[in-house]
């Protein structure tokens, strides 16, 4: 079974799970930029949070055989802070560069006024820059949150196909069904959606622009739900290329709208890991044993 | 556009280039976006196969960026030339920001641009070592900071033939904390790298039979 898992916060995990992800057949991964659990206080805090998705992180999954690539944007809940408001006029920097496959997250939190510009802006961003887009739904007000994120996405003019609207679940998926654009889900253990109530939608709605992720992060979550919900779709009598689809293929074809994936397969018996990135390696001066 | 870029780059690549190269001609402020998709526009990879990583001839990505650069200077001041050029390196990846310090050889910025090598010294990514320690290093950083970055080549493996200016600016000094890192690598029962022994005989002429040239490769 080979993985793409979608959206997965790395920065904030071990390199055991790297180990264990590989293990579980993900090869790639797309980390969108978001909050870091607390509030950052200034633009310059994101800027170095841009570089490490696009340097140090890139290179540390690749010593474990995963390739890594991120999406860029102001994320919904700082938008709303105007220490931060400059990262917006600093973006188009971080768009044009290799491996940045789409802009996000993107989308509503409190569904402000300054949120709404910021995500207005980002839409325009996605247009200039011939990149698709990822849209964070809210977690209080889902329903009326993903129906203005819609609206917001037609009015934009970006096709709907370049746009996944991500974390959904029972109560929104036929709204975005509807819409054209991609449906995003996270499998969490105990909160948003699960990997059994997933393979019920792919029952009910089918494998069309359907994309599973972990979106695993600094809080409670599991890097291997994709893989568990790849189990739980064999177990309900989906096949392996169903499968395969699901996990690989789907999130293949959103993010390669970006003409930036890099999926060429890394050896992974090859991998130096005492290889080093601006003077630090993984093995933090260790050599192998 | 150089004899030698224009070399390794395919029909395509040449073709992209020159577009990249007219749009910053007539509005320099587009580099902001154009110069990290180099790459990806015109092409990748070693100019030369032995030095994948660029250290002494730069790879075909940082000869496009420069020469991007070069043009889209023409139609700044010096002051907006210096804004921008902070601007990429600050907000550049490893590959930009080498590109950026390459470039500088070739900008008429005078001494204002010092603090790039400085932020590239600091940091232990041999590339940005490499690329910081050229002509514009060899004109402009004082000795101190200067003869250290010449130290930190032969501590971190950067063949000593990125180095500009050894001939005019090695000094007794620079041979004083050479010995010093030769002895300390003695002292530990490790080789002395080659460069080391290179440099010490150039800078002291103690042995003007030894006629060798620089490594070209990390030996340490």
């Amino acid at each position: 079974m080979r993985i793409f898992d979608p959206h997965i916060h790395m920065t904030s995990r071990t390199t055991d799970d790297y180990e264990a992800m590989y293990a579980a057949g993900v090869r790639a991964v797309t980390e969108p930029a978001f909050w870091l659990g607390q509030p950052r206080s200034g633009a310059a805090s994101f800027y170095d949070y841009f570089d490490s998705l696009v340097g140090w992180e890139r290179f540390r999954a690749s010593q474990f055989g995963i390739r890594h690539h991120c999406t860029i944007a102001l994320n919904p809940k700082e938008a709303n802070d105007p220490r931060c408001a400059e990262v917006l006029d600093v973006l188009p920097r971080y768009l044009a560069k290799d491996g940045v496959v789409a802009v996000g997250e993107v989308g509503f939190d409190s569904m402000t006024d300054a949120e709404e510009k910021a995500f207005i802006r980002q839409l325009d961003l996605a247009g200039e820059h011939d990149l698709p887009v990822l849209v964070h739904t809210p977690h209080r007000d889902k329903v009326e949150g993903t129906r203005r994120t819609l609206e917001l996405v037609a009015a934009s003019g970006l096709p709907p196909e370049r746009v996944l609207v991500d974390h959904l679940n029972e109560v929104t998926v036929d709204l975005v069904a509807e819409s054209g654009c991609w449906l995003g889900f996270s499998i969490y253990p105990d909160t948003k959606m699960d990997e059994h109530r997933m393979v019920r939608i792919l029952t009910d709605y089918g494998l069309d622009r359907m994309i599973v992720n972990s979106a695993a992060d600094w809080g409670r979550s599991d890097p291997l739900k994709t893989a568990k919900t790849g189990q739980a779709m064999r177990d309900a009598g989906f096949s392996e290329d169903d499968v395969d689809r699901l996990l690989w293929r789907n999130p293949v074809a959103f993010y390669g709208q970006s003409g930036r994936l890099l999926l060429d397969p890394i050896d992974n018996a090859a991998v130096d890991q005492t290889a080093t990135f601006e003077g630090n390696s993984v093995l933090r001066g260790q050599r192998p044993a | 556009m150089t004899d030698l870029l224009d070399d390794l780059l395919d029909n395509k690549g040449r073709a992209r280039l020159t577009e990249l190269i007219d749009e910053v001609t007539s509005t320099p402020a587009r580099i902001a976006v154009l110069f990290p998709a180099v790459a990806r526009a015109v092409g990748r990879g070693p100019a030369d196969p032995d030095d994948p990583d660029g250290l002494v001839t730069p790879r075909v990505e940082d000869q496009a960026r420069v020469a991007l650069l070069r043009a889209a200077a023409q139609g700044w001041h010096t002051d907006d030339l210096v804004t921008e050029i902070g601007a990429l390196y600050r907000h550049g990846d490893a590959d930009e920001k080498r590109a950026v310090l390459r470039a500088l050889d070739h900008l008429d910025v005078g001494d204002v641009a010092l603090d790039l090598v400085g932020d590239a010294l600091r940091g232990n990514d041999t590339r940005l070592i490499a690329a910081a320690l050229g002509p514009y290093a060899a004109r402009h950083l004082d000795t101190h900071n200067w003869r250290h970055g010449v130290l930190k080549c032969l501590f971190t493996g950067v063949p000593l033939a990125v180095v500009s200016g050894i001939a005019e600016r090695g000094d007794a000094e620079l041979a004083r904390m050479v010995e010093g890192f030769a002895d300390e690598r003695r002292a530990a029962g490790r080789d002395v790298p080659a460069d080391a022994t290179w440099l010490l005989n150039q800078l002291t002429s103690k042995r003007p039979d030894l006629d060798v040239a620089p490594g070209t490769g990390n030996r340490s």
